[in-house]
């Protein structure tokens, strides 16, 4: 999950409201932000994947402003008519969305630049899945002649200098050359067409979803107005993006402007930052929380968390992505309400408790084990193919499979078809240890059944491994025996063609008993 | 009784042997030998002897020359060279005439040449193959007696003295099988005033260890003397049949929702990403599902009826009130197979089991979950969650953090604190924190919410408040039995796992 880097002054300006440092720490846990660290003037928190809205300082004071009482309610965002365009060629198939806007009136420093780079970055890796759903844009608006239009073409047919470069290279190179070429070329396996941003004077600004163009898309402090663009495979994350943006922006001191898209069946315009309304049930809220608030308290509470109310409807800022369901907007006035101020209550509930009959059995043969001066061994479930077959004498047999894991990073790649292979190296791990080593396991092994949901049938099994000097097949069959008499079953034994090299006179073996089967 | 006399009754009969032969054996292997009895038996009645303060062990280690196979042999035919020598006159010899004369082996013959050379003792002569003649200095010494020899005289095992002989030891060592060198302990002992007292003693009276069936039978016990039992004494040590540790500390977990009045869930390790992901409305696209941390294994598996109505929820949100993610749902993605990443998937199923007239009902799980991890001293790739659910048309908030702080009380943490925190399947989220009581500080132990409805109506088929928690147990398990490498919780070592103290909740 993403951290974020914040500058405390500039937070503390934000918010309105300096605390003191036990308190802060205390309120940015409370909110729902993960703190990581407050030192040398900088804030770190992670912020959680629901949250975009404030992976930018501007939106994160804002919600803490909020949530602390500072500034509370309903955020107004106007917008104004830039009247430019952009024109979206049918061509973008690939990526057929985009939401643009213009803010200006903006200044510029070292600490504004790094702080809408983290934006943008922190908001592409989260709400845009790495570039994959979406990927954003500011370029200085003196660079740009509109209408713009967003286009896929051939890249061998293109050239630009890329953010970063010296010179122009062919577009068809930036996937293998450029940086963020080579981070995002896996998106573009199936390309043969690169969506662009062009403008009206056939500059380049972008290429998608890899970099601006170093001529038109860099911000300097020259900067006082920008078009931002988000372009994408899903329109409403396209939509959201541009919003949390362009409130970041805009509480930076910017006007934002609307900028009118132009799809080939429809135009758009863009952004939107009308709040969104959901009715809101209060009794199912209260129930849910445990609480009896009154629509007053709740519409505090509410304003406490950034939204408005309106006579039995929520406001929801444009730069929310995250309300789906009014069971949402319960956990934001559980957070304005304070976690730590729910009362924990045991209901007068009566249920009964059971185990499960399998474990009950198992804690039975346990028992009896146990009973029997045998110490129980806990071993993992993943194992090696060399432990589980190679090692038993079982490279060629078809119904010993052991099944394999697809992507394990570590040596323990198959599921266990048997425990005893691994009862066996822990008796090879403990060699300088007193004997008699007398060991059990009970635990899960797994087999292909074509019969199951998965595949896979699971059982569980119990082994027994017995190891001195003096053991024989009688120990063995005395510990079987001893095992089916608690049961009160009758047993036999027959021999098996199994030929496990390893089965020396001095360990003696059992996995023949399948718990389950046992029991029914 | 007075002291000698008390001591004397409580003699145990390895001692009995073993003391009256120290009267004139003071070294362990002579003591062994007259107690007829093996040394492993003389130490422990030798170690009983000296906590009692009658005797005083000594032990030194010690260098010993053993004498080897071929050691043997020179010892009683001669050295080979000597005998190669006295082979030989001042005519050159082929070496086959003189192997023959001196009863040699070819090898040896060939080791006899260089070894005579060195000592200036022979001529060689190429022509007409090897051939060896004796020089004056070979006939000076021809009838002496050479340091080797005599070194072979000694009684072995010898002490090695290593001022005198080192020079011809390194020698002798280089060669085959002749003697080798070992360290060894010599354990010697020393007779306190307290045992020369007890020597004076009569310990040959028969005493008994143990009454047996048949003295009771006959009623010879009544004529016997019984050996007073030395309460202060140490035994050895015998291994008991043990649980594993961690078995002990889960049953203890589980019977704490079971006190509850919680259901155990239990079920399959391998399971799909639809009932460990997808039904518990966690979007495909989610970054934790990108994450490496998921094993996979190879295979489809087969959805269950539902599956349509979980993939509607994502898309669109169906009935449940939500927007849903608004995502194409990829059947392809959610028949993956997978090992369970947590103990939810058990809550899903069991969800989805579930009739309007089991309710209020509550559900617990105690098992294992997988991390595609390298294994480290902080990172297993199995390991223990627990999980919860209740399902309770009146269940509320205050009533998750009520049955959490009951759970923990048990486990000795004294407060639980909630904060907020982001699950995709819960709303409202929440980390859980309990109060460490010795290191006074808020630790963090996993997750718990109020499943979301698109979580619960599509598996239950109705709306339901589902109060869930799943959460880490390693970490207070580990903590319990001061393990500081995670490891060390499933690394099988026999000692641990005999000598491991009770889980005493």
């Amino acid at each position: 999950m993403p951290t974020i880097t914040v500058n405390q002054k500039v937070f503390e300006q934000l918010v309105g409201k300096i605390l003191p440092m036990e308190q802060l720490k205390d309120r940015i846990s409370m909110l729902g932000t993960d703190l990581e660290s407050i030192e040398n003037g900088e804030i770190n928190v992670e912020i959680f994947p629901n949250r975009p809205d404030m992976l930018s300082e501007q939106g994160f004071a804002r919600a803490f402003s909020s949530f602390i009482g500072v500034k509370t309610g309903l955020k107004q965002y106007s917008v104004k008519e830039s009247g430019c365009k952009v024109i979206v060629d049918p061509s973008v198939t690939m990526r057929p969305y985009t939401a643009c806007a213009i803010v200006k009136n903006l200044t510029f420093d070292d600490e504004r630049i790094r702080q809408i780079m983290q934006i943008q970055e922190k908001l592409a890796t989260t709400h845009g899945r790495n570039r994959k759903k979406s990927a954003y844009g500011i370029y200085p608006l003196r660079h740009i002649t509109f209408p713009i239009s967003y286009i896929a073409k051939d890249p061998k047919t293109i050239k630009f200098r890329p953010l970063g470069f010296e010179a122009e290279i062919s577009a068809a190179d930036v996937p293998e050359l450029h940086p963020k070429g080579k981070a995002y070329q896996h998106l573009t396996k199936e390309w043969k067409k690169f969506p662009f941003l062009i403008d009206a004077k056939n500059n380049i600004m972008c290429m998608l979803p890899f970099t601006n163009s170093n001529d038109t898309g860099k911000v300097d402090i020259a900067t006082t107005e920008v078009f931002v663009e988000c372009t994408g495979t899903d329109l409403h994350n396209v939509e959201v993006a541009l919003n949390i943006i362009t409130t970041a922006l805009a509480d930076m001191g910017g006007e934002v402007y609307n900028v009118e898209i132009v799809y080939p069946d429809k135009i758009m315009i863009t952004p939107n930052l009308l709040p969104k309304k959901m009715k809101v049930d209060s009794t199912f809220i209260n129930k849910l929380l445990g609480l009896s608030l009154k629509e007053k308290e709740m519409t505090l509470l509410l304003e406490r968390m950034g939204y408005g109310y309106d006579n039995g409807n929520v406001l929801i800022p444009a730069y929310r992505a995250d309300i789906l369901h009014q069971v949402d907007l319960a956990e934001d006035v559980a957070i304005a309400y304070g976690y730590e101020n729910f009362k924990e209550t045991i209901p007068n509930v009566a249920t009964i408790g059971e185990e499960d009959p399998l474990e009950v059995f198992n804690k039975k043969i346990r028992g009896v084990l146990i009973g029997l001066q045998m110490l129980e061994v806990k071993n993992y479930h993943l194992s090696t193919k060399e432990e589980l077959l190679d090692k038993m004498n079982l490279k060629n047999l078809k119904e010993h499979t052991a099944i394999p894991l697809k992507n394990a990073l570590g040596e323990h790649n198959h599921l266990r078809q048997w425990v005893i292979p691994c009862l066996l190296r822990v008796l090879a791990d403990n060699q300088h240890h007193e004997y008699p080593q007398n060991l059990f396991e009970i635990g899960r092994v797994f087999s292909p059944n074509k019969k199951t949901e998965t595949g896979i049938e699971e059982n569980e099994h119990l082994a027994v491994a017995l190891c001195h000097e003096k053991v024989d097949f009688t120990e063995i069959r005395q510990i079987l025996d001893t095992i089916f008499s608690s049961l009160a079953l009758e047993y036999t034994v027959k021999e098996t063609e199994q030929n496990c090299s390893c089965c020396s006179c001095y360990v003696g073996i059992i996995d023949a008993c399948c718990c389950n089967r046992i029991r029914s | 009784m007075d002291n000698i006399q008390s001591i004397v009754a409580k003699l145990h009969p390895l001692e009995r042997q073993v003391l009256p032969v120290l009267q004139q054996h003071l070294e362990l292997s002579s003591v062994a030998t007259h107690a007829k009895l093996s040394e492993v038996e003389v130490m422990r009645a030798l170690q009983w002897l000296e906590n009692k303060e009658i005797i005083k062990i000594q032990s030194e280690k010690r260098k010993v020359v053993h004498l080897e196979k071929n050691g043997q042999v020179y010892k009683k035919d001669g050295l080979p060279e000597k005998r190669f020598l006295k082979a030989l006159d001042e005519s050159f010899k082929g070496l086959n005439v003189i192997t023959k004369k001196a009863k040699l082996s070819r090898e040896e013959a060939n080791a006899c040449v260089g070894l005579l050379k060195k000592k200036n003792a022979v001529e060689i002569s190429q022509q007409e193959g090897l051939s060896v003649k004796i020089t004056e200095e070979g006939k000076k010494i021809q009838n002496t007696q050479w340091p080797e020899e005599y070194f072979l005289l000694h009684a072995f095992p010898k002490e090695y003295e290593e001022s005198k002989d080192r020079t011809i030891v390194d020698e002798l060592k280089r060669r085959k099988d002749i003697i080798s060198v070992h360290e060894e302990k010599k354990v010697t002992i020393i007779l306190n005033p307290l045992g020369h007292e007890l020597l004076k003693e009569d310990l040959s009276a028969e005493v008994v260890n143990r009454l047996t069936p048949a003295m009771l039978k006959t009623g010879s016990w009544k004529e016997k003397t019984f050996r007073a039992y030395d309460v202060e004494i140490n035994v050895p040590k015998i291994h008991p049949g043990k649980k594993h540790f961690d078995n002990e500390a889960l049953e203890y977990i589980k019977q704490i929702w079971l006190d509850l009045g919680f259901k155990e869930m239990t079920g399959n390790y391998v399971q799909s990403a639809f009932w460990d992901l997808d039904a518990l409305f966690v979007p495909q696209d989610h970054p934790a599902r990108e994450m490496q941390d998921t094993f996979y294994v190879e295979g489809k598996a087969k959805l269950p009826p539902l599956w349509k109505k979980v993939k509607e929820v994502h898309e669109n949100g169906s009935d449940t009130g939500s927007t849903g993610w608004r995502y194409p749902f990829s059947e392809e993605e959610t028949k993956q197979l997978l090992l369970r990443t947590h103990t939810t998937v058990l809550s899903a199923q069991t969800l989805s089991k579930l009739k309007k007239e089991d309710l209020p009902a509550k559900f617990f799980a105690v098992g294992r979950v997988f991390r595609n991890e390298a294994l480290d001293w902080k990172h297993l790739f199995e390991f223990y969650q627990i999980d919860g659910i209740v399902v309770d048309p009146n269940a509320n908030l205050k009533h998750l953090k009520g049955y959490l702080t009951q759970f923990y009380k048990k486990m000795g943490y004294t407060a639980v604190r909630m904060r907020p925190a982001h699950f995709p399947y819960t709303e409202p989220s929440l980390e859980v924190d309990v109060f460490h009581p010795i290191k006074k500080q808020w630790i963090e132990l996993g997750g718990a919410g109020i499943f979301r409805p698109e979580v619960v109506k599509p598996l239950l088929g109705f709306e339901c408040p589902v109060l869930a928690w799943g959460q880490g147990m390693g970490r207070i398990i580990g903590e319990y039995w001061k393990i500081t490498d995670i490891r060390d919780l499933y690394k099988n070592d026999v000692k641990q796992l005999r000598e491991m103290k009770l889980w005493l909740k």
